[in-house]
């Protein structure tokens, strides 16, 4: 029995969490570098500390319509073997202590695009957040 | 020879590194004799000085490198085990080797060192005789020498029941003077040698250090990194009226460039590199086709990005084939065209304005446009009508289209036709372009421009739909504002937008469409828009874009990998501001436009073929009149290239001639009043300047003003002077037609002014 620790973040209502070690850093963001033509979950370009990041908008990758966010927008960068990639959310959560033996399989009822970014679900004291699979997450496949 | 010092210069760094790589080797191999990889490192290492050493014709080297070999050798198979004795052994024949290299590295020879006493210590050793403990030490570096072979052998022979019972165990002991006192020894012959000129020059190893690439890398990474930084700030203090803060921004503006330039140094290597290799290419395709050829290699300590020289190795080797196979004659063709049998095929490396150049010229036979063409026709890349628009440069460079191919017959050389646009796609993949120039008859020369680096590139910033994207300056050969009622105009062929250049039709992409947004025709409102005139795959095509910004210098980020597929896209930057901005893939633009709709692209290139061929006889017939002093001088407008105004502080003199600086060449200047015996009286501060340009020359013509551009009706007269081809009225006023010709030889005598831009080669081909 081993426990993970999940920051956690809220999309389109939904509560969900990547394991701490996979987050680079949270961190607001309010101008973005539109890319024409590029698939429609690419929310743009920033520059951070010299690094040209590209923001993932996490809402249209998991089916839900884009909206047009007021104001600076929350990112959760990941850093995977090539490259940092920032997924845009709507709210930052609380870093979560889960152990593992709470984790419940993905619930038949879940489909479409998010089926496949999701590992499994924890039941928290109030809700249930879902963990996401990191690298499917940031990986170019249109939703 | 200096190639065999470079050699031996490469040997002795690499050597010098391995050996302290030893040192350290054997004193863990010491304490572990087991440690297999590090054995076998050890033997890797004596046995690569050795090989190379005997290739070099070291013969101590050699033999006390093979000797040190044999016992690493028996220790590698387990036929002994590395005791302290064994070590010590090694480390001297390392001594040694080292105390070689130092007198090669002083004089090139090996000099009068002793090796005998450290290879009868090692064959005592394999042989696992007793000590030969008074042999080595007691002798004398000159008494060793003079010994014969057989001496240790015996001395061996007659103490040897001593240690060899218990060898690993009691080694130690036993040998523990001796082995103290080789060491001790050969560290003084070794010391000795380099003592005798203190500080005279620095050693090899002291004067260069092997520098793992990637960090190279890194280090060109971050310097990027400051560039943009640097950027940042010089726009930060631009505007603010501190001035202790712009003194600092500005220091840090020249430290940067400063070092940004020694770290691009850090990753240069002199193209010599690559040549090296084609003498041996020319001579054996020169013999294999019957050619007699003289490379001449020029520049060949230019020094380019070691990434650029790997990229640019293929479309080069290419070339000089390429130029041998087709470009040079045969030797009897060559002496019947009064041209000396053996061709000159000339390689000439150079900087220019930051960019390095590299031209392959021959003095064949030169390529003929009326062939291009016609291969062009045949092949059903255009039609006749097409070609016959077409400017005969571009008509030159037709022969970068896939799938071209002039050569009459295939050979296994060259001529598959998949030869230069593949040298094109990989220049241009660098950031580099390709181009050539040719007289028929006597000779092509192909000229490669190269960026001197990767990462940083100049770029013009422009802005398309309130975003700023950014085209490589290599790229854009002009920039044309279409505002209001200018010449330069919008027009439609078909649906497809076009703009007439100089007498040419060229095809437009606008960003704002291309990228996905709005058809909008700002133009139509009135509003300033701005036409880059692109050059990719070959083809010019203009880009409609709402602003040109700058230009600035930006460092190149790699796409996100979501974004690769979008294909519109080199790369990303950070511009001055901070803001992230889009490079351009001009190329991608040029190919997603005319994938837009075929048919459409068909039926428009046909009439733009039409247009242009109708255009190109109209603008035949246009003139441009200019003022000399009192006169007006017409000039046909399809001689005209470019319209200049020069300061007058511009102009310089050389010899006789005035010149000016232009574009970083120097642009021969005439003055049209001297040409016609005129005298002008007109002081200004400018002088305005007709440019005309063919196969990378240019000339001006000066003249004291630029009055219409119109349509020659009239009759015309005849010539009424020097410099002048006839006379004509225009506005009813009597108007001179100045002889472009005589003119531009005038101002440039070396011009080479093609035969088929006469009028003559017009009616010819229309």
């Amino acid at each position: 029995m081993s426990t993970y620790r999940y920051a956690t973040f809220e999309v389109a209502g939904q509560l969900f969490g990547l394991e701490v070690g996979e987050v680079q850093e949270v961190l607001a963001f309010s101008e973005y570098t539109p890319v024409p033509l590029a698939p429609g979950h690419v929310g743009g370009l920033f520059n951070l500390r010299g690094q040209v990041i590209a923001a993932l908008d996490l809402r249209v990758r998991l089916g839900e319509p884009r909206v047009d966010r007021a104001g600076p927008a929350m990112n959760v960068i990941v850093r995977t073997d090539e490259e940092s990639v920032s997924l845009l959310v709507d709210r930052i959560g609380d870093v979560v202590e889960l152990d593992d033996t709470a984790a419940e399989p993905v619930p038949d009822t879940l489909s479409g695009p998010a089926r496949e970014l999701i590992t499994a679900a924890y039941p928290l004291a109030d809700r249930l957040m879902l963990a996401l699979d990191a690298r499917a997450a940031v990986r170019g496949e249109a939703a | 020879m200096e190639d065999f010092d470079d050699v031996v210069q490469e040997f002795l760094v690499e050597s010098y590194e391995n050996l302290d790589q030893l040192d350290q080797d054997l004193v863990a191999l010491e304490r572990d004799p087991t440690a297999r990889d590090r054995l076998a490192s050890v033997f890797r290492t004596i046995h690569t000085i050795k090989g190379t050493s005997g290739f070099l014709a070291f013969a101590k080297l050699e033999q006390v490198t093979h000797a040190g070999e044999s016992l690493l050798a028996r220790l590698r198979d387990g036929a002994q085990v590395l005791d302290r004795r064994g070590a010590d052994v090694l480390l001297r024949v390392v001594d040694i080797v080292r105390a070689l290299l130092a007198q090669i590295e002083r004089d090139g020879q090996e000099g009068e060192m002793d090796i005998r006493s450290v290879i009868v210590e090692v064959e005592a050793c394999i042989t696992g005789e007793g000590a030969p403990a008074p042999l080595p030490a007691a002798d004398s570096a000159a008494k060793a020498e003079s010994k014969s072979e057989t001496e240790p052998a015996k001395s061996e022979a007659s103490a040897p029941a001593e240690t060899p019972a218990e060898p690993v165990a009691d080694a130690p002991a036993a040998v523990d003077t001796p082995a103290a006192a080789p060491t001790a020894d050969a560290a003084k012959t070794a010391d000795a040698a380099p003592m005798e000129e203190p500080a005279s020059r620095r050693g090899v190893a002291d004067t260069s250090v092997r520098v793992d690439v990637e960090l190279l890398d890194k280090l060109m990474r971050l310097v990027g990194e400051l560039v943009l930084t640097r950027n940042q700030m010089v726009r930060a203090t631009e505007h603010n009226g501190d001035h202790t803060l712009s003194r600092a921004a500005q220091r840090l503006n020249i430290i940067t460039s400063e070092l940004q330039e020694g770290v691009m140094k850090t990753r240069m290597q002199p193209i010599s590199h690559l040549w090296s290799k084609l003498p041996r290419v020319v001579r054996d395709l020169s013999n294999s086709l019957g050619r007699q050829v003289r490379l001449e290699l020029e520049g060949a300590e230019t020094e380019l990005d070691r990434s650029l020289l790997e990229a640019v190795k293929d479309p080069l080797t290419h070339l000089v084939r390429n130029a041998v196979d087709h470009g040079l004659e045969a030797p009897e063709d060559r002496v019947k065209a009064g041209k000396p049998a053996e061709g000159t095929l000339t390689l000439r490396a150079y900087h220019e304005h930051g960019h390095v150049v590299v031209e392959v010229a021959d003095d064949g036979k030169g390529v003929d446009p009326k062939l291009i063409g016609a291969t062009a026709v045949k092949r059903g890349l255009l039609t006749e009508t097409q070609v016959a628009a077409m400017d005969p440069d571009d008509v030159l460079r037709l022969v970068f289209r896939p799938g071209f191919s002039t050569a009459a017959k295939v050979s296994n050389v060259s001529g598959r036709g998949v030869g230069m646009d593949v040298v094109r796609t990989n220049l241009e993949a660098i950031g580099g372009a390709v181009d050539l120039r040719s007289v028929v008859g006597k000779g092509t020369t192909w000229r490669l421009t190269i960026p001197l680096t990767l990462a940083i590139v100049q770029a013009l910033i422009v802005e398309s739909g309130g975003e700023r994207y950014v085209l490589p300056q290599m790229s854009v050969r002009e920039l044309v504002s279409v505002e209001g009622q200018t010449s330069a105009r919008i027009e439609y062929v078909s649906g497809a937008p076009v703009c007439r250049l100089r007498g040419r039709l060229l095809p437009l992409v606008r960003l704002n469409e291309a990228l996905g947004g709005p058809a909008e025709r700002p133009e139509e409102n009135g509003e300033a828009i701005y036409i880059a005139v692109l050059n990719g795959e070959g083809h010019e095509f203009g880009l409609v874009v709402d602003r040109v910004l700058t230009t600035e210098e930006v460092v190149v980020k790699p796409l996100a990998s979501h974004l690769k597929d979008v294909g519109c896209y080199a790369g990303a930057t950070i511009l001055g501001d901070g803001r992230v901005s889009l490079i351009l893939d001009v190329l991608a633009l040029a190919r997603n436009a005319h994938l837009g709709s075929a048919e459409r692209a068909a039926a428009a290139a046909a009439a733009l073929a039409e247009a242009a061929a109708a255009l190109r006889g109209e603008s035949r017939d246009r003139l441009l009149v200019t003022r000399v002093s009192d006169r007006r001088v017409a000039i046909p407008l399809s001689m005209v290239t470019r319209l200049e105004e020069f300061p007058v502080t511009a102009i310089e003199r050389v010899g006789s001639r005035e010149v000016v600086q232009y574009r970083g060449a120097i642009l021969p200047l005439l003055r049209l009043s001297g040409l016609l015996g005129s005298w002008s009286e007109d002081v200004s501060d400018t002088v305005p300047a007709v440019v005309y340009s063919s196969g990378g020359h240019s000339v001006a013509l000066a003249v004291d003003g630029i009055l219409d551009i119109v349509d020659d009706t009239a009759p015309h007269g005849p010539a009424d002077g020097d410099g002048l081809s006839g006379s004509t009225v225009i506005d009813d006023k009597v108007t001179e037609l100045l002889d472009m010709r005589r003119a531009i030889m005038a101002a440039d005598p070396d011009f080479d002014l093609p035969e088929y831009e006469t009028p003559d080669y017009l009616v010819e081909a229309s």
